[in-house]
């Protein structure tokens, strides 16, 4: 076998040894590698943590209810499965809207709400001109339904 | 393998590769310059608002650009870095080299800019999720590649240490690129690549692929700068080098000339005749 030969297989080997391990820690630590849970495993779960954690999901329709003139706002977060009530006073994002994207921070207080100190808004990767999505609502359908071009 | 049957291995000489890099940069730059004006001014006045975001999407224009650049940046080097562990050919740990800065500036920018539009969209600069985060390692990986090639007294071993880095280093790619698959993030998934086509409007592709050129195009040209710089240190005494400072031809490319205008003349006369 050439030198050269011998470096290609080393770093090749490397490489895919390297690439294994990396495969495998990932894996391993899937579970605290993800941003957020979805609400449908909020409820599944019968334990939930004492600590912090995200749930991710979409801002139900029709469930923002804000506290007169408080910045106080109540909201649910649904995946179409399972919805999870939210409670967070404080400064939303602009792009913070029913039917839209959103992760919250926080935990879960009695009585199953989950006591928010921080809502993320989340960008659903569509990229629409404002008058299209005013000419669809217009239409009388619903621009977050129209995905792709 | 001789450079007979791969005739783009004769760029592997220094040499070659500076003449050839000195004639294509000035239309690597003019491209740039174009393509990236050009997608400034779709992206800027022709493009419309976007329906959630507003105005704030238009950053998306430099940080899709300035993040692909940065990934796809990092695996060419990791390429002249295997090449170089393998072959020892100086020219590829030379375009490595080269490519590190132009690339940790791109993931910088990619970062930069992703954190100016997270304020207003998310509500937030900076999360650890796993896009996020593991674009972080990839800017790291590029200024650790920089300073490990720096690290050694003797140039050789430093460029071997920091080419071994960069190979495994390229395993960090594809984690970026597919975190958004595998994990839930806040950053969005890809709008461009997916299976049901682009879901953006057709003016705001157009700006972005227009910027995503033009990037390609200023990268190529200042790697291809930084490469020639770097080759004209490490042979300062050759003659191609002192040529080259000079601004004169090397002896070879004077025959190469001498003989092509030759057969010119000849051929001229043969069409007279």
């Amino acid at each position: 076998m050439k030198q050269r030969h011998k470096r290609l297989t080393l770093v090749l080997g490397i490489l895919a040894g390297a690439s294994v391990a990396t495969a495998l820690v990932l894996n391993a630590f899937s579970e605290n590698l993800t941003f957020f849970i979805t609400p449908s495993e909020v409820q599944a779960k019968s334990e939930l943590p004492d600590r912090h954690f995200r749930i991710g999901g979409i801002v139900k329709e029709g469930s923002i209810e804000r506290q007169g003139e408080s910045t106080q706002v109540v909201f649910k977060v649904t995946d179409l499965e399972a919805d999870v009530p939210v409670r967070f006073d404080g400064v939303l994002p602009d792009l913070f809207q029913e039917g839209e994207g959103v992760v919250v921070e926080g935990h879960l207080g009695p009585g199953g709400v989950f006591e928010a100190d921080n809502v993320m808004a989340r960008h659903d990767a569509d990229y629409m001109p404002e008058e299209a999505a005013e000419a669809i609502e217009r239409a009388g359908g619903d621009p977050s339904q129209v995905g792709s071009y | 393998m001789s450079s007979r049957s791969v005739p783009w291995l004769k760029f592997t000489a220094p040499a070659n590769f500076y003449a050839l890099a000195q004639r294509l940069t000035p239309w690597l730059w003019a491209g740039a310059a174009l393509l990236c004006l050009a997608a400034l001014y779709i992206g800027f006045f022709v493009a419309p608002a976007e329906a959630h975001q507003g105005e704030s999407y238009r950053i998306l224009y430099i940080h899709v650009a300035t993040a692909w650049m940065g990934m796809f940046l990092y695996l060419l080097m990791a390429l002249y870095g295997g090449i170089y562990l393998v072959w020892r050919i100086k020219m590829a740990d030379i375009m490595a080299r080269s490519i590190a800065p132009t690339g940790a500036l791109m993931t910088f920018l990619s970062l930069w800019t992703g954190a100016l539009w997270g304020a207003p969209t998310w509500g937030t600069f900076w999360v650890w999720d796993a896009r996020l985060t593991s674009t972080l390692v990839l800017l790291f990986l590029f200024l650790g590649y920089i300073a490990l090639h720096g690290a050694a007294d003797d140039r050789e071993k430093g460029g071997r240490a920091a080419s071994l880095l960069a190979v495994i280093g390229a395993i960090n790619v594809p984690i970026i690129y597919f975190s958004v698959d595998w994990w839930y993030n806040l950053h969005q998934g890809s709008s461009v690549i997916r299976a049901d086509g682009p879901s953006m409007a057709p003016s705001m592709l157009t700006a972005m692929l227009l910027m995503i050129a033009g990037i390609w195009l200023y990268s190529a040209a200042v790697v291809l700068r930084r490469a020639q710089v770097e080759a004209l240190e490490r042979e300062p005494r050759s003659e191609w080098a002192q040529a080259a400072a000079a601004g004169r031809m090397t002896r070879t490319q004077r025959e190469l000339a001498a003989a092509e205008s030759v057969r010119e003349h000849t051929s001229q006369e043969e069409g007279q005749a």
